[in-house]
């Protein structure tokens, strides 16, 4: 998608044919910089600096005794061997098989929904549906805890009204799958959005044409829609892969409301911010960010790949 | 300014319609206009009831005193209609701190998403529209980072303004925010498709600087494109709370999310007073910011999401 669009714009930059032309041409190509400078600055300051921080840090280790020193692969060595970090990357694995195919699924049902043209009141859908994106995840995850509470909210009312007991949403064994469903709310909109805004610029006459060949509104969707919007389909599954292994701050937010549900280490990200912020171990917990990072990315690679060759 | 303003208008015509590809009217009477479907109706309003009730939930609880927001079915009025002394009590708790919260997230957002939109935008500009040498290497290194979670460069990026001495400074906060990798592919494909290249050529024949050239024509046509970056940066660092949880240990320069956080955590600690009506009332002053400038923009950013999508 993006290597072939920059062909496209240095294509539409044809070679210059007079001298003059040409000398001007030069002195322009570095103007470029004077518009993309100020943003590469403040990149190199906040993505790439830490990233090579990060990898420095990951080599040695802070002691007591002796302060600084390099230990080589010793922090990856350890992190290989900790089982507190692996239940936590289980965790979001299983987190990510679930909730991500259930909120994208929902997300592109309701995008097809929307651009069938067959829904009453469609941009009221559009709206409501999206408004989730724009709450704070702090207060997302404060509403849905409240509601979950069996005090005050709605589980309790529940409770109350049909003299029966639910099982407590905020429970050790059910609490990943509340937060899904706070993670679920709050980007499904989001999702549906993009699938939406890329469903709008597919050609009408891919349908004008269908409709002459009596396809059905099911036929028009598995065989021009969806492969149509297989680039928007493919981001919004790394957006969510990302997403899901960074995991944060609902866990943490929720925390407060569930403290024996929640763990220090229920998440990576969790356990890498519990490692630097009450444990000191700043030097451990890069390393768990790297082969977070590690993991990510490759994952993220695949799909990409995997969405790329099926466009073959 | 040589360009004759005829000219000017009919390209900011003709770029319009480019930008917003077949959005209306192309689609014949069957396709465009197919019968509304009840059942579908019914079924995509299911997933409206379950965005659309945790927002009613909080609008109905902020209107209660602490005693009835216990004592009461949770999606219904109850009691004394106490929104107004809750929001009286939100806004003087503990001298005013919400406000200064308040303040502080207006702060991060004007310097943060307004800093993160313009170097999108001129950096966008400068990919739509400018060989320069080394941009096939911009263009890798950042896609590269994207894909980097951004909590693997949380603690590094800590360490790093520590030593600086930015760490419980507003600077913490509002530096990372600057950087918005999806804002700057958003503004690149835009610019792509909205500015005709011919015009630019047609202004540096005339002799306008470059400066001069993307401020009196490029600006204008990118309006769409700015309006959703902005919106998305204004999202993301509105909503921020993992960088300013990392990076601001003084409450005085607490974001509303943070502080929505501290509140609801006072109930947890010993001796803390239990303020659940001031942490709903306050969840609901915070999301009505976002929330209106979504709708009331909507036209604005869903014909630059549009556009955005074109290249996928």
């Amino acid at each position: 998608m993006a290597p072939k669009e920059w062909q496209l714009v240095t294509q539409t930059h044809p070679a210059p044919a007079r001298a003059p032309r040409s000398r001007r041409r030069v002195a322009r190509s570095w103007v470029g910089w004077g518009f993309i400078g100020p943003f590469m600055t403040v990149f190199t300051l906040v993505f790439l600096a830490p990233i090579v921080y990060s990898i420095y840090l990951s080599l040695f280790r802070q002691q007591l005794v002796g302060g600084n020193s390099f230990v080589g692969l010793d922090n990856y060595r350890r992190a290989f061997a900790d089982a507190q970090f692996w239940s936590s990357v289980a965790r979001v694995g299983l987190f990510l098989a679930v909730q991500v195919p259930i909120m994208l699924g929902i997300a592109l049902f309701v995008a097809l929904a929307i651009d069938s043209g067959r829904l009453f009141g469609r941009n009221f859908f559009r709206i409501s549906i999206f408004l989730p994106y724009a709450v704070p995840a702090v207060v997302a995850t404060l509403m849905w805890g409240f509601m979950y509470g069996t005090r005050f909210g709605l589980i309790g009312n529940i409770d109350a009204a049909l003299g029966i007991t639910l099982s407590d949403p905020l429970s050790p064994g059910l609490v990943l799958a509340s937060i899904g469903n706070i993670v679920t709310w709050e980007f499904v909109g989001y999702n549906m959005l993009i699938f939406y805004s890329a469903l709008r610029v597919v050609p009408t006459s891919l349908y004008e044409a269908a409709e002459i060949d009596g396809a059905g509104q099911f036929r028009v969707i598995s065989a021009i829609k969806l492969p149509a919007i297989r680039g928007a389909l493919v981001i919004a599954t790394i957006f969510s892969i990302i997403g899901s292994f960074q995991l944060f701050n609902e866990p943490s937010i929720l925390q407060n409301l569930a403290p024996n549900a929640i763990t220090t280490y229920f998440t990576p990200n969790l356990y890498a911010y519990s490692l630097s912020f009450s444990g000191q171990q700043y030097n451990y917990s890069a390393t768990v960010a790297i082969i977070m990072g590690l993991i990510t990315m490759a994952i993220a690679y695949v799909v990409q790949l995997r969405g790329m060759r099926k466009e073959a | 300014m040589t360009i004759p303003s005829t000219s000017t208008s009919t390209s900011t015509e003709r770029s319009r319609t480019a930008a917003r590809p077949m959005m209306r009217s192309r689609r014949p009477p069957s396709v465009d206009r197919p019968r509304r479907n009840v059942i579908l109706t019914l079924v995509t309003g299911v997933v409206l009831v379950y965005t659309l009730v945790p927002l009613a939930w909080l609008v109905i609880n902020a209107t209660k005193t602490q005693p009835s927001l216990f004592g009461s079915f949770g999606l219904w009025f109850s009691g004394h209609f106490a929104l107004w002394d809750n929001i009286v009590q939100t806004v003087t708790y503990d001298h005013g701190i919400f406000l200064r919260w308040l303040l502080n997230t207006v702060l991060y957002v004007v310097a943060g998403a307004g800093g993160a939109t313009l170097l999108a935008v001129l950096g966008g500009y400068a990919l739509a529209k400018f060989s320069f040498p080394g941009k096939r290497a911009v263009f890798a290194i950042v896609i590269g980072a994207v894909a980097v979670p951004g909590t693997a460069l949380a603690v590094p990026t800590f360490l790093m303004f520590s030593r600086m001495g930015l760490t419980n400074t507003p600077w913490a906060v509002i530096i990372p925010s600057l950087i918005s990798p999806f804002g700057l592919y958003l503004m690149w494909t835009f610019a792509s498709e909205a500015i005709p290249t011919e015009l630019l050529e047609a202004a540096r024949m005339d002799g306008a600087s470059e400066l001069r050239t993307f401020v009196k024509i490029s600006l204008p046509l990118l309006g769409p494109g700015i309006v959703t970056v902005l919106l998305f940066t204004m999202v993301a660092t509105w909503n921020n709370y993992f960088l300013p949880l990392i990076m601001l240990k003084d409450p005085t320069w607490y974001p509303l999310t943070l502080g929505l956080n501290a509140w609801n955590a006072q109930a947890a600690t010993a001796g803390g007073e239990a303020i659940f009506n001031l942490v709903i009332t306050a969840s609901l002053l915070t999301i009505l910011p976002l929330v209106t400038a979504f709708l009331v923009l909507q036209r604005f950013w869903q014909s630059g999401l549009a556009a955005g999508s074109v290249k996928e």
